[in-house]
């Protein structure tokens, strides 16, 4: 496994992989939501909650890639942390706007979701309240960065506060099982197979593909963005050397 | 045959994809400026650079 990534710890193989990657992920993307919103709007209406199921098809990608990218953020920081991989820091600086705006997104289609169905904008559940510190986490990393003007410092502590941070993604994972909470249990990912129809769950496996797809090229992108803006850093020490 | 009418839910569904569309957009460009931005800098630094780093090493 080490051995197939460290192709990726080479900033000019990297470069030349996201070269091309990227585009490719973008690509994907747009195919599948063209796919998965068609799916979304052709399926029937819920027999409860009519058409405000169709929020789930952007909710739930959102929400999945709000916590998947914080084990991505997590990883590239450990990497960063224990083997001073660069690239490694780069990929977690370049995350973390990406799952802050997903959470983001998870959060507020949440609550246009829980306003028609549950009567409220906001419930201080288990769930609601454990992604809204998740969100929280996204921004302490992307504050303590911009705080701290020696890199290296403001990247150690904000690896730190990302390791910290995992803690509580099993929390967010397992909040509907753990309280009893407002917010419906696991549904696609419960025990003894998916118990939503397939007639929802296609459209909506299609748009978390298209999402997880969208993150692939942003997150190449952005952390294309961080290997240069380091090489301009150094052709600047360079020049006033 | 696509249902484009979400009847009484219109507000909450159609803001939820708005809001989706607009970050996502939002997204898209802000990293592909952060992106263009960093590397049109880089490039310029790096050529001044080679060009000093030359006329010093003609020097005496």
């Amino acid at each position: 496994m080490t051995q197939a990534l460290a192709f990726l710890y080479n900033p000019h193989r990297f470069m030349a992989f996201s070269a091309w990657a990227a585009p490719l992920f973008g690509a994907l993307a747009l195919a599948l939501a063209a796919a998965g919103l068609w799916l979304g709007f052709a399926a029937p209406e819920d027999y409860q909650q009519g058409d405000t199921v169709r929020i789930m098809f952007i909710h739930v990608p959102a929400a999945w890639l709000g916590l998947f990218v914080y084990v991505c953020l997590g990883g590239a920081s450990f990497l960063s942390l224990v083997f001073r991989q660069a690239l490694a820091d780069a990929a977690a600086r370049a995350a973390a706007p990406i799952g802050a705006v997903f959470t983001a997104l998870a959060l507020a289609t949440g609550s246009l979701w829980g306003k028609p169905m549950w009567g409220a904008w906001w419930v201080w559940d288990a769930r609601l309240t454990s992604v809204l510190v998740l969100f929280l986490f996204y921004l302490a990393y992307m504050a303590l960065r911009a705080a701290i003007d020696d890199e290296a410092k403001g990247a150690r502590a904000a690896a730190i506060l990302a390791l910290v941070g995992l803690v509580n993604v099993p929390i967010v994972h397992w909040s509907v099982e753990w309280w009893n909470t407002l917010h419906q249990g696991r549904t696609v990912f419960a025990a003894g197979g998916s118990r939503a129809a397939t007639v929802f769950l296609v459209p909506l496996l299609l748009m978390s593909l298209s999402y997880m797809s969208a993150f692939g090229a942003l997150w190449l992108v952005r952390i294309r963005g961080e290997v240069w803006r380091r090489r301009a850093a150094a052709a600047e020490a360079r020049l006033a050397r | 045959m696509l249902d484009l009418d979400p009847g009484p839910y219109g507000f909450y569904v159609w803001t939820s994809y708005g809001l989706s569309a607009a970050a996502l957009a939002w997204l898209v460009i802000s990293s592909l400026g952060f992106a263009r931005r960093w590397r049109q800098r880089a490039e310029s630094l790096e050529t001044r650079a080679r060009e000093g780093e030359g006329r010093g090493g003609d020097a005496p």
